[in-house]
């Protein structure tokens, strides 16, 4: 991306300015190796997202940026209904609260080492992964709709993990407002099978390590010392999100002038807040979300299963969870007064800072986990939200890597078998049922996460605590 | 020499499917075998059983997209891959046969599930020697 297109307001915060239909400025927060870096798309995308109707504040893009639908990956944008405001299905993407928890086992790194490989073969039966894969766990109707209703909250009262669990969920592992009747047939189907299924592509679980520890502080209030073992989770809402995102897109596209909105980009797909298509959207992306939180909450029960099994009495606890894909009502202070401003999040975390009303009491003084996933074979951070997060983009921050080459390069680039064969060598042990899939993921298909981590914290999102390093991992 | 019937179009997460052919239904079945190949070498799917979908759109943007969409839901719904494709469009109105398998993780190595096709780089038109393009981004 041409850098002479941004004004740069500091090291790290790039603006464009507010031209033709923008209502707002676009900014983006990244370092200028990281900007030059940037797809063009990254720019147009950004700058449309500024036009629609009641946004607030600025359309943002965090330091791993990439080129998405309508919203690029990586973008931020809060609305006021009371201004117009809108819900884009576009702005929270096809995997509705796709998102990443991280497990503290209380081991450290010498215990796993002799028993890395009955571990992953342990994790790799329980956890169903890739396509074709289904879980164990079929819902009726009524047991589906209070799924979509309790979230979490309703795995743990169907035995799938411990009430210690909820307050280390955004929202307390239940999205409220959900509505399942706005749930479609298809979107039901797609999901018969799938409850506690970890899906495919860049989706995983992974036994880590930490390797370095940057702020003790906080990295000890989160239970985070070097040589501890972690395992962190990537999925989403499996295909009933993934079906919502697509009947939604459509229906916004075709429906957008109804409203009276004009989109600069079909894939821009918004809808009034205050309109049936809104609010109908609104009940399904929660129900979703409920769904995202509920499978990473299953998955969590076969995970400590499965640890238990291999080292029994060890006890699993959650350090947090977060969605990294969602639209949230919030309140803000914008324009220098507290609103409700409903936060699209597309490739983005929340990132709250100390104090923050939404924290449990054992987090408040720290600041929210951020946990930013890697590539497999790389490493993985959790970060924490600061004073200064709120200020810089409603308290967002990054959420990955991003790709640095397409699944076809990558393909042509590496064998999956040399892949698990190398890594194994590094003492990582990959187990997946696709190996054209692990070469579709390499290591070296993905962007360097370090630098996307640090950006974010030289730009003020969030606060680097630890780093992460993989000893296994299961890739759907 | 023979012309290329599909081909996949490079999205910095995703991937792109881009189907050619005579008529739109040609362009649509071979969008179609692109989408197939991004989960799995289609020579590799065997057709031991057939699905018939129909779907009916505005235009043929729309169209382009509820037909790969209702594959995407097909493949999901009933955990089969499909590598053979016959389509038939009469105005706006589609009607297909899905040929294809169950998954077999080893035999087929499922690289990538699709979540669903986007509106992104969605077009269907007539090239300039005459054939008919369809294509789009798809999300993985």
């Amino acid at each position: 991306m041409d850098i002479k297109r941004f004004e740069r307001l500091d090291q790290n915060t790039w603006e464009i300015p507010a031209q033709g239909k923008m209502r707002v400025s676009a900014i983006i927060y990244a370092d200028r190796d990281l900007l030059e870096a940037m797809d063009d798309k990254v720019y147009q995308q950004a700058s449309n997202v500024a036009m629609l109707p009641g946004i607030v504040g600025h359309s943002y893009a965090m330091p791993d940026a990439h080129w998405g639908y309508g919203f690029p990956i990586g973008g931020v944008a809060a609305f006021d209904a009371d201004e117009g405001g809108v819900v884009s299905a576009g702005g929270v993407g096809f995997d509705i609260s796709c998102g990443v928890r991280c497990l503290l086992t209380g081991l450290v790194r010498e215990d796993i080492a002799p028993r890395a490989e009955e571990l992953a073969d342990e994790l790799f039966a329980r956890v169903p992964a890739g396509i074709g894969s289904t879980g164990r766990i079929h819902l009726d109707r009524a047991g589906m709709d209070a799924m979509l209703t309790g979230g979490a909250r309703w795995a743990l009262d169907q035995g799938y993990g411990k009430p210690g669990d909820l307050e280390r969920i955004e929202e307390r592992g239940c999205m409220p407002g959900a509505d399942p009747a706005q749930v479609s047939e298809r979107a039901r189907q797609r999901q018969r099978d799938e409850m506690g299924t970890l899906g495919s592509g860049n989706h995983y679980l992974e036994v880590q390590y930490v390797d370095a520890v940057h702020a003790a502080d906080i990295a000890a209030r989160f239970g985070l010392r070097e040589g501890d073992v972690v395992v962190s989770i990537h999925c989403g809402s499996r295909g009933l999100g993934h079906q919502i995102g697509t009947e939604y897109l459509r229906l916004m596209a075709t429906s957008a002038s109804r409203h009276g909105i004009l989109l600069p980009d079909r894939e821009l797909a918004c809808a009034p807040l205050r309109s049936d298509v809104g609010q109908s959207y609104l009940g399904a992306m929660r129900a979703a979300i409920n769904c995202a939180l509920a499978n990473r909450q299953i998955i969590t029960h076969l995970t400590r299963q499965a640890f238990d099994a291999v080292f029994p009495g060890c006890s699993l606890e959650l350090l947090y969870d977060v969605s990294h894909n969602t639209c949230k009502p919030e309140t803000h202070v914008a324009g220098g007064r507290k609103r409700e401003l409903y936060v699209h999040r597309k490739g983005a975390t929340r990132a709250f800072g100390p104090r923050h009303p939404d924290l449990p009491p054992a987090l408040r003084e720290s600041g929210q986990p951020v946990l930013i996933g890697g590539s497999m074979g790389t490493c993985s951070y959790v970060l924490a939200g600061t004073d200064a997060s709120e200020q810089r983009a409603f308290g967002s921050a990054c959420h990955g890597a991003g790709r640095a080459m397409s699944r076809r390069q990558a393909r042509r680039q590496w064998q999956g078998r040399r892949i698990v064969d190398q890594l194994g060598s590094e003492g990582i042990r990959i187990r997946s049922p696709s190996l054209r899939g692990v070469a579709e993921e390499a290591p070296l298909a993905y962007k360097d996460v370090t630098a996307v981590v640090d950006a974010a914290e030289h730009a003020g999102l969030a606060r680097k605590i630890a780093r992460l390093r993989p000893l296994v991992c299961i890739k759907g | 020499m023979s012309e290329i019937q599909w081909e996949h179009l490079e999205h910095g997460a995703d991937i792109g499917v881009r189907g050619y052919g005579a008529d739109p239904a040609a362009a649509f079945a071979r969008a179609a075998l692109a989408m197939s190949a991004v989960v799995t070498d289609p020579d590799l799917i065997e057709s031991r059983e057939t699905v018939e979908v129909e779907c009916e759109a505005e235009d043929y943007d729309l169209l382009l997209l509820d037909w790969l969409n209702e594959i995407v839901y097909q493949m999901a719904t009933r955990n089969m891959l499909f590598g053979c494709y016959e389509v038939s469009i009469d105005d706006h109105r589609l009607e297909a046969r899905l040929h294809g398998e169950a998954v077999d993780a080893g035999r087929h190595q499922p690289a990538v599930e699709i979540k669903g096709a986007t509106m992104t780089e969605l077009a269907v038109y007539r090239a300039g020697d005459g054939r008919w393009v369809a294509q789009c981004i798809i999300d993985v």
